[in-house]
């Protein structure tokens, strides 16, 4: 048993960090969350050329062939340096297509980034929960007919494709629709975190041809179901990434920053609240890394381990990043300093695909039945 | 990354398991702790570890050149979990096989690995530690109890207190200041002391569970051999740390089951009892909570996981073992209280499905406090392992 990243992980993991910090610094950061679309153009292409957008898909979906686990580095790797854009969106679709239809046309693109797409879900009551999806899809022929919103669609306005989950008489069906299809208004809602845009997805009245028809029923659930714990896990790794931020800078301040003629991490009050970082970021490690391990190596298993990981670190990321605040002062409360990027970034992340409380009920019902 | 047991830790466990079958006493450890003496418990015990010993699962992750079986970490991780989910007795002398011996084995001289090893996996010879001082708690280097050189012997006079297993032990892992004009750490040395000796004296000290695990020792001129030094003399302060680590790297494994089956205790009662008409697992607020235990209980499991995965490539347990105790001491006091609150006014009785949730409530306060409190394990984890400047 080896419960630690293997040489070629290690690698990813040192290439992916050497990336973000060449091209992804703080500044660009910045600059990219004052966009409307948070997309950098030469950004997006060098971690496509790397394939990372389709790492953890397998070659025939033209995906890199590796797993979860390597899709849990790179993501952690791009929390660690709050790397803006289409990431989250583009990833779920593109899982949520592979595992709908593996010879879907639309893969290649996505994988090479070519085209961005997102998954249009949540409704405005805001349940991430798909039984509560109730935008309705109506049969026409083959193809279906959708009308109604949705929102807090990571991503929308840079996605070629919107994959949209309908309720259809025979359950939820998967529709593939082009952003600029006829019906479609797409709208930009002010984000908490500026680095992953959130939009709003008007249908009115848009036809979906027989072959945009991912799938319907019980094989739509199950691969929306699949991809859903896929991007929970990356977004388990993106905070995970954050965390490790956090505590390394608040470690640094806490050493250099002198109050009462000491460094202010001579004091037992700041040295606990790092210490218990320091257990919240290291336990989100085992819970996020065993998540990724089982969801490729023992998918029986990967609803409960996903939501027992989305509990865990949603919860100890928020602390995390909290404390790092605490420790700084009046300085990490400002706009100045990059704390606020992973702070806020952290407090999307714990709510989106379902908080702890919305993992925890999900668990419950798993585990406690009988 | 492979979190599969690989083909000879599945051999392992076979193995463990048929063995377990084969051997386990007639009679479970609950059903001779509550209807017979503590003599007789305390026979059970040694017999059991005798067995134990015998059939080559006494040291599990020792050198064999020690009697251990020279397994991995992680085969040691295997056989606390397979001893716990059969229900088998609990270890007497965790604290010479968890402790004492690993120290011995890391700093002792030939003669003293040759003299106690074999006693400790045997399970003849239990030990104690003698370590905290009514003064010197937290604070283990201030200790006051004096050993002073004099001729071949130290002479041993102070008081020790918090010493579990004192009153059963029969060797003691002692430390005593030898210098009293040097830094507070660097005039302590560890002594290997016969609890025979004459001048000690024995107290135990009843705990709030209304247990007494743990003692008061005192010390009246007791003469110990200077070949009984462990380590070097006004070196015990290293000693001592070696013996901790050993310990918090210890102790927190095969509790995971432990606490596992009490999550499912609790939930059984929770299926049962009702409270607004509905059983309590569907009341929103406790359904919540015991998610959480539940996600608590499985990191832990992830986190004893992979430090013992690291654990076998350093080999040292080090300062991170704070980490772990620091979790799943405030994991089971938390546990503890979730418990009382599913089961509602059954928490008034001590004598409730044989007392074990009052019983575990009262007992895990003490969690947070033995082997280094919450607090001293905070200070380890900032100033060793994060770096911070000492605050002391």
């Amino acid at each position: 048993m080896e419960f630690d990243l293997s040489k070629p992980q290690r690698l990813l993991q040192k290439s992916a960090r050497e990336l973000f910090a060449r091209a992804c610094p703080a500044k660009r950061v910045r600059e990219l969350m004052a966009t409307d679309t948070a997309l950098h153009p030469e950004l997006w292409s060098a971690v496509a050329e790397q394939g990372w957008l389709g790492i953890h898909l397998a070659e025939s979906c033209s995906g890199l062939g590796l797993g979860t686990v390597e899709l849990a580095v790179v993501a952690e790797e791009m929390g660690r340096a709050c790397f803006p854009g289409p990431f989250l969106g583009t990833v779920w679709a593109a899982t949520l297509i592979a595992e709908a239809n593996a010879r879907s046309k639309h893969l290649e693109a996505l994988a090479t980034g070519e085209s961005k797409a997102t998954v249009a879900l949540v409704e405005p009551e805001a349940s991430w929960d798909p039984a509560d999806v109730q935008l309705r899809g109506t049969k026409v022929g083959n193809g279906f007919k959708v009308s109604g919103r949705k929102s807090f669609v990571l991503d929308a306005g840079v996605a070629d494709l919107i994959v949209c989950v309908a309720r259809a008489d025979d359950g939820l069906a998967l529709l593939a629709i082009g952003a600029k299809a006829p019906g479609v208004t797409i709208t930009a809602t002010p984000g908490l975190d500026q680095t992953r845009k959130l939009y709003d997805v008007n249908f009115e009245g848009v036809t979906i041809g027989a072959e945009d028809v991912l799938a319907v029923g019980d094989a739509a659930r199950a691969a929306l179901e699949r991809s859903m714990q896929v991007i929970t896990l990356a977004v388990c790794a993106d905070m995970l990434g954050g965390m490790q931020w956090i505590i390394e800078d608040a470690v640094e301040y806490a050493k250099t920053r002198q109050q009462f003629g000491k460094a202010i991490g001579s004091f037992q009050a700041v040295q606990h609240m790092c210490a218990d970082m320091l257990l919240w970021t290291e336990s989100s490690r085992s819970a996020t890394y065993f998540a990724a391990w089982a969801l490729t190596a023992e998918p029986a298993s990967a609803a409960r381990v996903v939501s027992t990981a989305k509990v865990y670190v949603s919860d100890a990321s928020r602390e995390v990043a909290n404390r790092g605040v605490q420790v700084h002062g009046g300085i990490g409360f400002t706009w100045e300093h990059d704390l606020q990027l992973f702070y806020k970034r952290s407090k999307a992340s714990e709510i989106l695909f379902g908080d702890a409380a919305y993992h925890r009920a999900q668990l419950a019902d798993l585990v406690f039945s009988g | 990354m492979d979190l599969g047991l690989t083909k000879s830790e599945l051999e392992f466990r076979d193995e463990l398991r048929a063995w377990l079958k084969a051997n386990l006493p007639k009679k479970s450890s609950q059903a001779v702790k509550t209807a017979e003496s503590a003599a007789a418990y305390h026979q059970y015990l040694k017999d059991w570890q005798r067995k134990l010993y015998e059939g080559g699962y006494a040291g599990v992750a020792w050198p064999k050149e020690y009697g251990g079986r020279g397994a991995t970490f992680i085969e040691q991780a295997i056989f606390q979990e397979e001893l716990a989910l059969a229900d088998a007795p609990e270890r007497m002398g965790t604290i010479g096989q968890g402790l004492v011996g690993p120290t011995i084995i890391t700093v002792g001289t030939d003669e003293q690995k040759k003299r106690y090893l074999r006693g400790i996996l045997s399970g003849d010879e239990v030990w104690c530690q003698g370590f905290s001082e009514p003064n010197a708690g937290s604070d283990l280097a201030s200790l006051e109890t004096k050993g002073i050189r004099d001729g071949d012997d130290f002479v041993v006079n102070g008081q020790k207190i918090w010493t579990s297993y004192a009153h059963i032990a029969d060797l003691c892992l002692l430390v005593v200041r030898t210098d009293t004009n040097a830094p507070k750490h660097k005039g302590l040395t560890c002594l290997l002391v016969d609890m025979k000796s004459p001048g000690i004296t024995v107290r135990p000290l009843k705990m709030m569970s209304g247990d007494s695990g743990f003692n008061e020792m005192f010390f009246s001129n007791v003469r110990v051999p200077a070949n009984r030094v462990l380590g070097q003399v006004n070196d015990g302060w290293n000693v001592a740390i070696t013996a901790l680590s050993n310990e918090r790297a210890n102790l927190g494994s095969g509790l995971y089951v432990v606490f596992k089956r009490n999550l499912e205790a609790v939930l059984d009662h929770a299926r049962k009892l009702r409270r607004h008409g509905k059983p309590v697992v569907e009341d929103p607020v406790l359904r919540q909570k015991l998610a959480q235990c539940y996600v608590d209980l499985e990191v832990f499991r992830l986190n004893t996981t992979r430090a013992l995965s690291n654990l076998t490539k350093t080999g040292i347990p080090g300062p991170e073992g704070s980490i772990q105790k620091l979790y799943w001491s405030e994991l089971n006091q938390r546990n503890a209280e979730i418990a009382m609150e599913v089961l509602g006014s059954h928490a008034l009785l001590s004598n409730f499905d044989s007392g074990r949730w009052v019983y575990n409530y009262l007992r895990s306060r003490g969690n947070t406090i033995e082997a280094g409190t919450s607090e001293v394990q905070r200070n380890i984890i900032a100033q060793r392992v994060l770096g911070l400047p000492r605050s002391y």
